[in-house]
């Protein structure tokens, strides 16, 4: 940002840095007072904390290991099963052990982090915007289109998800894309549901009957003014599911139906140390399962966190 | 309620047509089976055959016609891999997944409960509020891993328990069942612990949330005024009424833990029909992945439909009619 010179002074540019050192104005708007009441819970703090560090170390990945673990140039096979703490011939140590390959179980968690975190936020992403755009339309439009589509919902929120994504993935075959698309497929219903339940109350308000009043499109009193009133309890569904979604493909790739051998992600890194845990070396199934637990456990925190705080119900 | 019976039961048989339709149709894109089946030492004439005798020549409307008559006839197909009737094969291992899913289920049943009653009665106490990070921690343990660090800890490092399968049964009434001896129980404990242990998260939190509606009730606070004794007002008048949610809630979750037991068993190596759906994905046994997908569907069907029923039995207020709507 650059400092506004004194000596060049138009309204415009004076006018700025006022609004920016203006704090007592700017708590009062619903976003910082939610920050604020955010930090008085330290595990949600902390759990927001870890969140960051996890996503930032996946994203940056090759430049934060010591090694490329799909890189098979840089594999020894000679360092296989080393126990955590053994040293290496190309680098430093192996903090946390190596797998029968002589893989670092670092880097290849690091790697995991990145195909898991990718997965869960995706399908989130993309089951959060079909799944509202479902439940809004069911509870603006009502009638047998409403009907239609929460049966639907119904029917499909009464198998549980594991079971559902383990068939959908026989079927589809392995691969990143394709346990994305079961997941979505697996997680839409919950938005839709939880959407159509507050756009109910929501568009017997008047401010939908004045939008609709002032001639808008069906499109503009959706998405302009109903959606935006409806994403408090949409935000903490999101936040949990991204946990749930991260620890569904864990499973799928544990029983083999998710993401391929090339990409591992932390499910299919803990399936192939199964094997050797039986001989006690355990490192290879153990600190994916760790990084996996630390994620699903931080994002819970964020999640019971922001459920406390957007609860109407609890609202002071 | 005889109305609402005919239509919940026209609903699901609707269902499950809709279902086997589109499983049959999904299974039946999934890989070629005569790959795997079918040794590649044989001549084309015996590929041939082989093709004709499991039906797979013929067109997809055809097999699914087929496979609709006969499924209503209860049959529904011989399994490419053990060349016995799916059903017969999933009947068989049922027994070992059902016992699994019970036993799990009363220990969270039980264990949740008494948990969430103790935090929802004290809930800043210390041992109130680390009940309930605890149960964060039951949400958040992926199932499998569970099972992985429990066969670490109790089979491998200090082999107390075996790591996997079912040791040995007794018949009961003509059922396997290893609930009557040593070995079986031993078996069966680090199993259920595993399948257990997110459902009793979900209660406890469950029970804490009624404790906490329910003790400040005027009929909590009258039957203490009465002078009746502490004990008599939990076990009696608070825990009566925090059942309601937790029944429906569990008996909903009896049918995802039938599902959940496909992760338990494929760790614990149990012989239920989870491990059979693994297998046969893996070996591209269509009939049983079919099979098994009927069945379920049956399964869950008949439990959401007794869910509901108990329900009103529980709670008069809830009027079944207009559930139906």
């Amino acid at each position: 940002m650059s400092e506004p010179d004194p000596g060049l002074s138009s309204g415009a540019v004076v006018a700025e840095p006022e609004t920016l050192h203006a704090p007592p104005p700017r708590l009062s708007s619903p976003l910082a007072r939610l920050a604020l009441d955010f930090c008085a819970s330290r595990p949600a703090v902390a759990g927001l904390a870890v969140i960051l560090v996890v996503a930032v170390a996946a994203i940056f990945a090759p430049l934060i290991v010591p090694q490329n673990p799909y890189d098979l140039a840089q594999l020894d096979i000679m360092d296989g099963t080393l126990p955590p703490g053994s040293p290496s011939y190309a680098f430093g140590t192996y903090w946390l052990g190596t797998d029968v390959q002589g893989r670092d179980m670092l880097s290849a968690i690091v790697y995991g982090l990145r195909i898991s975190l990718l997965v869960g936020s995706v399908s989130v992403a993309f089951a959060l915007v079909i799944g509202s755009a479902v439940g809004l339309v069911a509870a603006f439009f009502g009638g047998g289109l409403d009907s239609l589509l929460m049966r639907i919902v119904d029917i499909q929120l009464s198998f549980p998800a594991i079971l559902v994504a383990l068939i959908l993935l026989a079927i589809f075959g392995n691969g990143v894309d394709k346990v994305i698309i079961a997941l979505v497929i697996v997680q839409w219903a919950y938005y839709a549901r939880a959407v159509r339940g507050s756009a109910l109350v929501e568009r017997r308000k008047e401010y939908i009957d004045a939008a609709v009043c002032l001639g808008l499109g069906t499109r503009r009193v959706l998405f302009g003014h109903l959606l935006p009133n409806c994403l408090p309890p949409l935000i903490v569904i999101a936040t949990v599911q991204v946990a749930h979604a991260v620890a569904l493909e864990a499973t799928l790739s544990f029983l083999g139906v998710g993401v391929p051998i090339t990409e591992p992600s932390l499910g299919l890194l803990i399936a192939n140390g199964f094997e050797y845990m039986m001989s006690g070396r355990y490192w290879i199934s153990f600190f994916p399962g760790v990084a996996l637990v630390v994620v699903i456990v931080a994002i819970n925190l964020v999640g019971d966190r922001l459920r406390d705080l957007l609860n109407p119900r609890l609202q002071r | 309620m005889l109305v609402y019976l005919i239509r919940r039961l026209g609903q699901s048989a609707l269902v499950l047509v809709v279902m086997a339709v589109l499983v049959f149709i999904g299974i039946y894109a999934i890989g070629n089976p005569v790959d795997v089946l079918i040794s590649p030492e044989a001549d084309l004439a015996e590929q041939q055959a082989t093709i004709a005798r499991l039906g797979l020549d013929r067109p997809l409307w055809e097999q699914l016609w087929l496979f609709l008559v006969n499924a209503v006839q209860g049959d529904l197909g011989r399994s490419f891999v053990h060349g016995v009737p799916a059903l017969r094969l999933i009947l068989e291992r049922l027994p070992a997944t059902l016992e699994l899913a019970l036993v799990a289920l009363v220990v969270a049943l039980s264990v949740g409960v008494f948990l969430g009653l103790w935090a929802g009665l004290k809930p800043d106490a210390l041992l109130g509020r680390s009940i309930m990070t605890g149960s964060i921690l039951g949400f958040s343990l992926p199932n499998f891993w569970l099972g992985l660090m429990l066969i670490l800890v109790f089979a491998v490092l200090l082999q107390w328990l075996p790591a996997g399968g079912r040791g040995e049964t007794v018949d009961l009434l003509g059922i396997r069942t290893s609930l009557f001896t040593l070995d079986g129980l031993s078996h069966l404990l680090l199993p259920a612990i595993t399948l257990a242990l997110y459902k009793t998260s979900l209660v406890i939190r469950l029970a804490r949330a009624g404790t906490r509606e329910v003790v400040l009730q005027d009929y909590v606070k009258f039957a203490r005024a009465k002078g009746l004794s502490p004990s008599r007002v939990i076990y009696v008048h608070v825990l009566k009424n925090i059942m309601i949610p937790v029944v429906t809630v569990v008996g909903l979750e009896l049918g995802s833990m039938i599902a959940f037991a496909v992760v338990t068993e494929t760790v614990f190596a149990w012989p239920g029909i989870g491990k059979l759906l693994i297998d046969s994905i893996v070996n591209l046994d269509r009939p049983v992945v079919v099979a098994y997908l009927m069945m379920t569907v049956f399964i869950f069907i008949l439990i959401n439909l007794a869910v509901d029923l108990l329900y009103s039995l529980l709670d008069p207020r809830v009027r079944l009619s207009e559930a139906g709507a």
